[in-house]
């Protein structure tokens, strides 16, 4: 893995060409060099103002070396202003004019350079204009204007043609948002209060988590430290809206005269043009629901190969040996010129997948093929799903775990259940007759036979045989767990800000991965071990390497916690899903971005690739699964049923079913195939990415089963397909 | 109303008062009015930030409820010390007083006595986490069958808890879910539960047999027994125990089929019964005596079809880890071993061990032939002991010959000598030997092979009867008169055809019989059709030559056949059996024949047209 720099140093603004697809994160600044906007460095981010400086053009570092004499001056170290202005040739004005003094206003936040003079702003989309993006709410008409203005637009967007008022009303959330703020910002505490009170009721439902969180924040200083007022600040809210509908917004804000509201759109929205049709209310809410609005259509336009990588070429016993093989587990397979024909039907190459090499991966060890052997045996006793043969399901409870239990994972072979406590502990029980054996001490070790056969078997330590273990290290409840693809490790994620892993063989800690420092939600192994992702509240997903104590690549970009992290069955991409109710795509090769799925109403917490890697569902607190196409980039179906969290999702080995567990007690199986089969017979356009989504929820649910008062937690396909899930009693 | 309940949360903030007496509190005696205000915003603010960052730790922790864990969670994220230790034995552990025009909630902290502490008794220690997985999957809205998981690895896990016994159904394991010092919860069954477990019982072992038609038949098929199981099972194990001591011969009967019923329905997993179920189908078997007259009373059929059903059960049932089929097969052996096994133990021991297949019976039973030989010379030939011993040694006999025949048809090269018979087998060679030949010219006549020993009853067919026919004219030592109630001890019952119900489309059976060996007398094939009430009566000549065996198929429908029923096929063939038998399909009316009903016959037929039935489609 030397091909990749391991200084997790990914997200650097400067080799970052993709990054306007992605909103800046307050941590990072980014410098978006086509419109030559300066997107908010975080406050007390003087490495990331450093980037800025080094990568930007000239005129950029000039508009830095202003910020830097503006805040001089107003330090009153007038001599350096001098000195600094005289070695830069700057002319003694060009403070004067727009003066950075917003970039103050963040850097000392407590500072009163709020209440400053306003600026007015000519908003030349051509001009670089440091000013408006920087100065986030200190512009200052007349507090008491404030519900003139969005009530005269409300009363022109509900008088406009029906077409176009579902587009036009997308404004209305940012809005209010960031007016509400405006106001807080500045102070007219009473009038923000009155304008939260008339207004927020008119708001989507689904954003009503935002609007509480708004609610509470009534002061200035409130809006230190919040994150939440953070993500709106520094990220654009995005809109589609067609080209028609726009020009009728411009055109009536314009001649209104109304820039107030025209300085909001054009400084903390996005607006992403289209032309055709204006999309319906109910395509428009189907995609909206994110923390910052809709993807931008070109964050989704980056290439993803989807496809499988090439299975290696395992050498297969013929099958009438089958018995045989099994029984000769220890020793090296024979060569057979005979293939499976899994084997053949691999060698030729998906045009959607990557090169074999694009991630270096590790080297398949014998115990590794003996696996693959075993695998693809069971495969050919897979039983066969669909919606007339749905799968058993096996649930196996957790007692005594008083609401204590918090990630469950399985392995592959479903040999082994790992269960993550909130009492900090992990727990592997064996599910087969095989108890679970730690292996002898060094001492003993040292007097075993080395050259003996069964060597395997006598470094095993008999007298530790038991059905469960119990791993102790964490110092906060497991909110993560995942078994490596062999077996011979777990990793375990906690509130502690560690992950750790662990090995299966001594039953030790191996490594704690420090880097999170805050909780980290989420963790799992990639499908060809090695590698492993993590995610957390500090809103980056990192890639690790077991061997590498410092992470891989970082993943930011999100605008709050990554609550859930998945690898692509190719190990190329990750998947995380976010508090900010996004879903993000990770390109692990060079840590880009690169696709964003807006449409969840609340935060992630459930992800599955299916098989073949080319869909995605996600499913979040607000109940609902989602089918999103990763090579489109689309959204392509909808699950409506449960009623609360989705925690787990798991699609069938072969991809027929999807089957998801939920807070609400219940395990439901979904018709995957005519999800995505009905897809394929809708001629929809990929170019605009509008979906018409058809309300099939109740033909695609094949069987709803519910456990008495055991909310499932994680559900699993043996290789044989019976479905097995996981949950804790709840008396 | 939820603009409302916004409204409200955006302006709840803590009464200035609060913060006051806080303040007072920690000796701050004189707060302005502003101050407070300040204070009171700021703190509710931030104890509303705190509260959305515990509900974050909520969610994660997989919980519905807000818990006092969560909130230190949330309070290290902001780097604020969490407030360890906070524990309260009520729900709000806060008192109200009001005095002096204030009003306060306050935290009783009252004086706690060491000593009370240090004396009281430790609290039991919680239970351990474990992990659980039922043996039978869970069941949801659907009413359709479950596809009993295959008990592979998964299930065969080595789970903790699985010593809950036969009380709890097994239904869906999580409904004994976390049991706290309590050692058993009983399961309740609804009324209805409890209203359907009495009038099946009762209908099993009554005296109405039609009644008992129709409860097996919905022991056989209803999905949703499994929480009756563990009744039903003990039910029918107690009663075996109560029945054999009184040697009543009928109830036993009527258990047995009470087991086959619960054995074809194809929802139920057994397993977990066995232990209850085995006992007292091995009773019915090996009892020495089961019925008050040995002499007269025919108990042989009920230890034939009790070894059936221990066969077959050894099949569904028996694993590596539980091994029923070798240890069933030691017991046997055992049992048999012993010299002073009485005659009808020794049947019974046989007619297990013979049911488990060919290779039990190479393994096991041929060897010992000379030897049995020899003791059921002793008895033949021997002194007249009693009677009771010549009628069991020659049941022991037939039984023997008729098990060993085809399996030495087919382990034996070809030229069947008798001479060579005897010197191999003993006393039983002779007859061996002729009864090889007759199964070597049966096997090679027909065209489809049918092995007898390893058949299986597959389905749940309980309502097939077959009975033997009146005119049978043959004689021995079993005849059919000496049944004292006919018509209540036939195992396979005849149902009456109710309007209402839909008579199965197309009834094919097979049904295999040869006429013995001296026979000459025809056999009547009954067959009826509850519409018509006129019998379809075909007779087929037995064949002429003694060794031919009969077979017959007759195709097309019956005269006396309403056309809405599509078209009946019945293929008769040989049966080894001495009986002609009457063969009626499910719909029929009681022909007169049932009248003289052999339960040897009887249960001879259920089990040797089964191979066919299940080739055919299932009714």
């Amino acid at each position: 893995f030397r091909a990749v720099p391991d200084d997790g140093g990914l997200v650097d603004a400067d080799e970052d060409k993709d990054i306007k697809t992605e909103a800046s994160n307050d941590s990072w600044g980014n410098n978006n060099a086509n419109d030559g906007r300066l997107l908010s460095p975080s406050p007390g981010s003087s490495a990331s103002a450093g980037s800025n400086k080094s990568a930007a053009g000239a005129s950029e570092e000039q508009q830095t070396l202003l910020a830097v004499l503006q805040f001089l001056r107003k330090n009153k170290l007038t001599e350096s202003v001098e000195i600094l202005r005289r070695e830069a040739g700057l002319p003694e004005d060009s403070l004067e004019p727009k003066g950075a003094d917003s970039l103050l206003s963040r850097v000392t936040a407590s500072s009163t350079a709020g209440a400053q003079a306003p600026t007015k702003v000519a908003a030349g989309e051509d001009q670089p204009d440091v000013n408006v993006v920087l100065s986030a709410y200190s512009q200052q008409g007349d507090p008491a204007l404030y519900e003139v203005y969005y009530s005269g637009l409300k009363r022109f967007i509900e008088s406009v043609l029906d077409c176009h008022r579902a587009e036009l009303s997308q404004v209305f959330y940012p809005l209010f948002v960031h007016m509400y703020l405006e106001l807080v910002y500045n102070n007219h505490e009473s009038e923000a209060k009155a304008f939260f009170e008339k207004f927020s009721g008119d708001q989507e439902c689904y954003y009503e988590d935002d609007l509480r969180v708004l609610s509470s924040l009534t002061k200035k200083e409130h809006m230190r430290g919040n994150e939440t007022l953070l993500d709106f600040r520094t990220s654009k809210f995005v809109l589609r809206i067609s080209r028609d509908s726009y020009q009728l917004l411009k055109r009536h804000l314009q001649e209104r005269q109304n820039n107030q509201i025209w300085n909001i759109i054009q400084e903390h929205l996005y607006i992403d043009i289209f032309d055709g049709m204006p999309r319906s209310k109910s395509q428009i809410d189907a995609m909206s629901g994110s923390l910052a609005g809709e993807a931008k259509r070109e964050a989704n336009k980056a290439k993803v190969y989807y496809g499988l990588l090439k299975e290696p070429e395992i050498e297969l016993p013929l099958d009438d040996e089958d018995e045989e093989a099994e029984n000769e587990e220890g020793k090296p397979k024979k060569k057979k010129p005979k293939k499976d024909s899994l084997g053949s039907k691999s060698k030729k190459q998906d045009p959607n997948a990557p090169s074999q090499n694009r991630i270096p991966l590790p080297e398949l060890k014998d115990s590794d093929k003996l696996d693959k052997i075993m695998y693809m045996k069971e495969a050919t006793k897979r039983i066969r799903l669909g919606p007339d043969n749905l799968p058993s399901i096996c649930f196996y409870s957790f007692l005594n775990a008083y609401q204590g239990l918090t990630a469950v994972d399985f392995t592959d072979d479903s040999s082994l259940i790992a269960g993550g406590f909130a009492d900090s502990t992990v727990r592997v029980w064996s599910v087969t007759p095989k108890k679970l054996r730690k292996v002898k001490s060094a001492a003993d070790l040292n007097l075993i036979d080395k050259e003996s056969d069964d060597v395997l078997e006598r470094i095993m330590d008999e007298k530790t045989a038991s059905e469960s273990k119990i791993l102790c290290g964490h110092s906060g409840p497991v909110y993560g767990i995942s078994f490596s693809p062999d077996r011979n490790y777990l990793l375990s994620s906690s509130e502690d800000g560690t992950v750790r892993l662990w090995s299966l063989q001594t039953f030790t800690c191996l490594v704690g991965y420090k880097g999170h420092n805050y909780p980290v939600w989420d963790t799992q192994f990639s499908p060809h071990g090695y590698y492993f992702v993590s995610g957390g509240h500090d809103r980056v997903a990192r890639l690790w390497a077991t061997d590498h104590y410092q992470p891989l690549r970082m993943f930011s970009g999100h605008l709050a916690d990554v609550t859930c992290t998945r690898f692509h069955p190719n190990s190329n991409y990750v998947a995380t899903g976010s508090s900010d109710r996004t879903i993000r795509l990770w390109d692990v090769l060079n840590g880009n971005c690169v696709r964003i799925f807006t449409g969840h109403k609340g935060p992630i917490h459930a992800l599955a690739f299916s098989p073949n890697g080319k869909f995605l569902a996600s499913g979040a607190t607000d109940g609902r699964v989602l089918l999103w196409d990763i090579g489109h980039g689309l959204m392509v179906g909808e699950l409506k049923g449960h009623t609360d969290t989705i925690y787990s999702l798991r699609f069938s080995r072969d991809g027929e079913i999807l089957a998801s567990g939920s807070m609400d007690n219940t395990v439901r199986l979904w018709d995957a195939t005519k999800a995505f089969d009905d897809l394929e017979t809708d001629d929809f356009t990929a170019a605009t990415g509008h979906i018409h989504l058809q309300d099939n929820s109740q033909e695609l649910l094949l069987g709803t089963y519910m456990t008495k008062s055991t909310p499932v937690i994680h559900l699993h396909f043996t290789r044989r397909n019976l479905l097995l899930a996981a949950g804790a009693y709840n008396p | 109303m939820a603009e409302e309940r916004r409204q409200k949360q955006c302006s709840v903030i803590l009464p200035t008062e609060s913060m006051k007496a806080m303040a007072e509190s920690v000796g701050v005696g004189q707060l302005q009015e502003e101050s407070c205000v300040a204070i009171s915003e700021e703190v509710s603010y931030r104890i509303k930030e705190i509260a959305q960052d515990a509900l974050k730790f909520m969610h994660h922790g997989k919980r519905r409820k807000l818990t006092t864990s969560d909130i230190d969670n949330a309070l290290k994220l902001k780097n604020v010390e969490p407030l360890y230790g906070f524990q309260s034995q009520e729900f709000i552990p806060f008192r109200f007083a009001s005095g002096g025009g204030r009003e306060l909630h306050f935290y009783e902290e009252r004086e706690v006595d060491l000593s009370d502490i240090i004396n009281t008794p430790l609290p039991r220690v919680p239970l351990d986490v474990s992990l659980k997985a039922p043996k039978e999957q869970q069941k949801a809205e659907s009413t359709e069958p479950l596809k009993v998981a295959k008990p592979g690895q998964e299930e065969e896990a080595a789970i903790q808890g699985k010593s809950q016994g036969a009380t709890a159904a097994d239904g869906k394991g999580k409904e004994k879910g976390l049991i706290r010092l309590k050692p058993r919860s009983t399961h309740e069954l609804s009324v209805e539960q409890q209203l359907y477990y009495k009038e099946i019982t009762e209908a099993c072992v009554g005296s109405c047999e039609a009644k008992r038609a129709e409860a097996l038949q919905s022991i056989a098929t209803d999905p949703g027994l499994y929480q009756m199981l563990p009744r039903f099972s003990t039910f029918i194990s107690e009663g075996v125990r109560v029945n054999v001591v009184q040697n009543n011969l009928a109830l036993l009967i009527y258990l047995m089929r009470m087991v086959k019923a619960l054995m074809d329905n194809p929802t139920l997993y057994l397993e977990k019964y066995l232990h209850e179920l085995i006992p007292a189908v091995v009773t019915c078997i090996v009892s020495k005596q089961l019925c008050l007259r040995p002499d007269v009373d025919n108990h042989w059929a009920l230890r034939d079809f009790a070894a059936r059903l221990m066969a077959q059960s050894c099949k569904t049932f028996s694993t590596t880890t539980n091994n029923i089929q070798s240890r069933i097969t030691k017991t046997f052996t055992k049992s048999w071993l012993d010299d002073k096994t009485q005659w009808t133990t020794r049947y019974g021991c046989i007619a297990g061990l013979a049911e488990l297949g060919p290779d039990v019976i190479k393994t096991l039973i041929l060897p010992r032939l000379t030897v049995e030989g020899a003791r059921i010379k002793a008895v033949m030939e021997g002194p007249v002991v009693s009677n009771i011993d010549k009628i069991g040694a020659d049941h022991v006999q037939s039984l023997l010959l008729k098990h060993c025949a085809s399996v030495i048809a087919k382990i034996r090269p070809q030229p069947d000598n008798v001479e060579q018979y005897r010197t191999d087998y003993g006393y039983l060679g002779p007859m061996l030997c002729s009864h090889v030949m007759k199964a070597r010219t049966q096997a090679a006549l027909q065209a489809q092979q049918v092995n007898r020993t390893t058949l299986t009853i597959t389905q749940p067919r309980p309502t097939l009867s077959v009975s033997q026919s009146g005119l049978s004219g043959s004689t021995g030592p079993r005849t059919p008169s000496i049944i004292k109630v006919p018509s209540s001890l036939t195992l396979m019952s005849p149902r009456p055809g109710t309007p209402s119900q839909p008579s199965p489309p197309a009834t094919k059976y097979i049904v295999m019989a040869t006429s013995a060996g001296t026979a000459t007398t025809q056999q009547v094939i009954t067959l009826s059709s509850s519409q018509s009430a006129s019998p379809v009566t075909s007779t087929v000549p037995s064949a002429t030559s003694t060794l031919q065996p009969l077979v017959k198929l007759e195709s097309g429908s019956g005269p006396g056949l309403t056309g809405s029923r599509p078209l009946q096929k019945y293929i008769v063939v040989s049966l080894p059996s001495s009986a002609s038998s009457s063969l009626e399909p499910k719909s029929s009316v009681i022909p007169t024949s049932i009248s003289s009903t052999s339960l040897e016959a009887g249960m001879k037929m259920e089990r040797s047209e089964s191979p066919g039935a299940s080739t055919q489609s299932p009714h």
